[in-house]
């Protein structure tokens, strides 16, 4: 029975959290349509979330591309299709890597940062000083970050995306012996607008898990720097596994049908 | 005014508030003396709401903490935290000005600013602090800016949290008559914690001593030093010898 008994209280512990995690997620939605806005808080969160991460997300993107462009290269020289390497690229970057990879540099990025500063704040009592000063802590700090993460990670991807394509264009142009007009035109020619669009949808979803796992650790944090500390590490593990997983659940739902 | 009645707290084994009653009639100053880890700050924050109690009443002006509107109850307090909780993201007057900027009939930033230069003054701090940030204070000015912020927007209650903790004799005097002026001055019902019972005769109008999860005694201030009460005694005196064990 024992054994038994320890599977149960595992599969217990996780619903527990899944229900805990949608609550916060519905309690942080239902903050977002009611006012009081904070919108200097909101202002700083799209800067640090999405301007700050530009460099990291373009870094990343580039290299990306540009491996692709190698891989796709050398597989496809041995059926003789080394002419892909334009659209694959192209629509390798638009529909998964520019979003999985722009989440998850910015789950790295963001989740860590925003468990660890709203965990001290926890921990040093702002959050109860928050409260006694008649301001909603979920409306001041969780609100503001969801949202901007949401609106800034499409926008990343976009560039993300851009830049990709870019490193393979340059690899596929110096590297490939690739015709410069002719890797633009068949990387324009190929994709279609639901490529980019499902893209950006996968991006802003993921932009919501980095920011709501951040804020929810960071709210839940335990006491002490070892609790900041443990409340980091799980923002970030937990906002890479859930995007991860959620990009497989999107994937299917765009292009199964 | 305040209403706090079979109060109970755990936090897993450690029964920390076994049964409290207390009462702040409005306009008094009530201080909250006991050993440490006693649970009073425990208390206040329940009071707040900030702690959910187990088992007890908790009503403030007639009505019941849990039944009423969270923003609408924590509206008329102030607290000044233990360990001054300011805003580390934020220099020193946004801190003080923070609900002055925010939430219905909010001022504008400059205006804000005055108030909290002129609170800030009146904790003992000059203009130049404004603009720094918490981190680059010592101890004791954090606790003072922490307890301009509760100040800052004349609050019907006041929590302070050991407001003297950590300040030099001259400045705990600042602080000791400050605290009496606010509620003199402004009939606010503040209810003080401290160890310091030179703050105690300064500041109280009623004394509360917790003790074991209850309030041991509570009488007013002048017959703090005849009661025959011996925890009251040995805390008073501060003693190691009598019925409160020195390892705890
Ligand atoms: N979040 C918490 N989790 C677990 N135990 C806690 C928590 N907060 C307080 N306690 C325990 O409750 C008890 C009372 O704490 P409290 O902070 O109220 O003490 P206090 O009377 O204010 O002491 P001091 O004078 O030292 O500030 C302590 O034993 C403490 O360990
Ligand atoms: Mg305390």
């Amino acid at each position: 029975m024992k054994p038994l008994a320890a599977v149960g209280r595992a599969a217990l512990a996780l619903l527990a959290v899944i229900g805990r995690v949608a609550l916060f997620a519905a309690s942080s939605l239902s903050h977002l349509v009611r006012p009081p806005f904070y919108f200097r808080e909101f202002g700083h969160a799209l800067l640090t979330i999405g301007w700050f991460s530009l460099p990291v997300v373009g870094l990343t993107t580039l290299f990306t591309g540009g491996a692709l462009a190698l891989q796709i290269y050398s597989g496809g020289s041995r059926f003789n299709a080394e002419a892909v390497v334009p659209s694959i690229v192209a629509i390798g970057m638009v529909r998964e890597l520019g979003p999985v990879l722009t989440g998850l540099m910015v789950a790295g990025r963001v989740a860590a940062a925003i468990a660890a500063e709203i965990g001290t704040m926890r921990v040093t009592e702002q959050i109860d000083a928050l409260a006694t000063l008649s301001t909603n802590p979920m409306k001041y700090l969780t609100v503001p970050r969801v949202l901007a993460a949401t609106l800034a990670l499409p926008v990343l991807a976009a560039v993300g995306d851009a830049i990709g394509i870019m490193g393979g264009y340059l690899v596929g142009v110096t590297r490939l012996d690739f015709n410069a007009a002719a890797y633009m035109t068949n990387t324009i020619d190929f994709l279609e607008t639901g490529d980019v669009v499902s893209g950006l949808v996968k991006a802003a979803v993921f932009g919501f898990i980095v920011a709501l796992m951040g804020c929810y650790h960071g709210m839940n944090s335990g006491r002490g720097a070892r609790g900041v500390g443990r409340a980091t590490t799980n923002a970030v593990v937990s906002a890479s596994i859930l995007i991860l997983a959620s990009n497989y659940l999107l994937t299917e739902l765009f292009f199964s049908a | 005014m305040i209403e706090v009645r079979g109060l109970f707290k755990r936090f897993g084994a450690n029964e920390v508030l076994r049964g409290v009653d207390v009462t702040v009639p409005k306009g008094q100053s009530l201080v909250v003396i006991g050993g440490s880890g006693t649970g009073k700050s425990i208390l206040l924050k329940c009071i707040l709401g900030l702690e959910r109690p187990d088992a007890g009443t908790i009503r403030v002006a007639g009505e019941d903490a849990r039944r009423s509107d969270r923003e609408a109850y924590l509206a008329r307090f102030g607290m000044l935290f233990q360990g001054g909780a300011l805003f580390d993201s934020m220099p020193v007057w946004q801190n003080v000005a923070f609900r002055l900027m925010r939430g219905r009939g909010r001022l504008k930033r400059a205006e804000a600013r005055s108030v909290a230069v002129d609170k800030l003054r009146r904790v003992g701090l000059g203009p130049e602090v404004a603009d720094l940030y918490p981190a680059e204070l010592s101890g004791g000015m954090q606790k003072r800016v922490g307890l301009a912020r509760a100040i800052a927007a004349e609050p019907d209650i006041i929590f302070f949290d050991e407001p003297t903790t950590g300040l030099d004799p001259i400045m705990a005097g600042v602080i000791n008559d400050l605290i009496r002026e606010i509620v003199v001055e402004m009939g606010a019902t503040a209810v003080t914690i401290t160890h310091d019972m030179s703050s105690v005769r300064a500041i109280a109008d009623r004394v509360a001593m917790l003790h074991a999860g209850k309030v041991r005694w509570e009488g007013p201030v002048d017959e703090v030093d005849s009661a025959p009460d011996p925890y009251l005694r040995q805390f008073v005196e501060g003693s190691a010898d009598g019925p409160i064990p020195a390892v705890r």
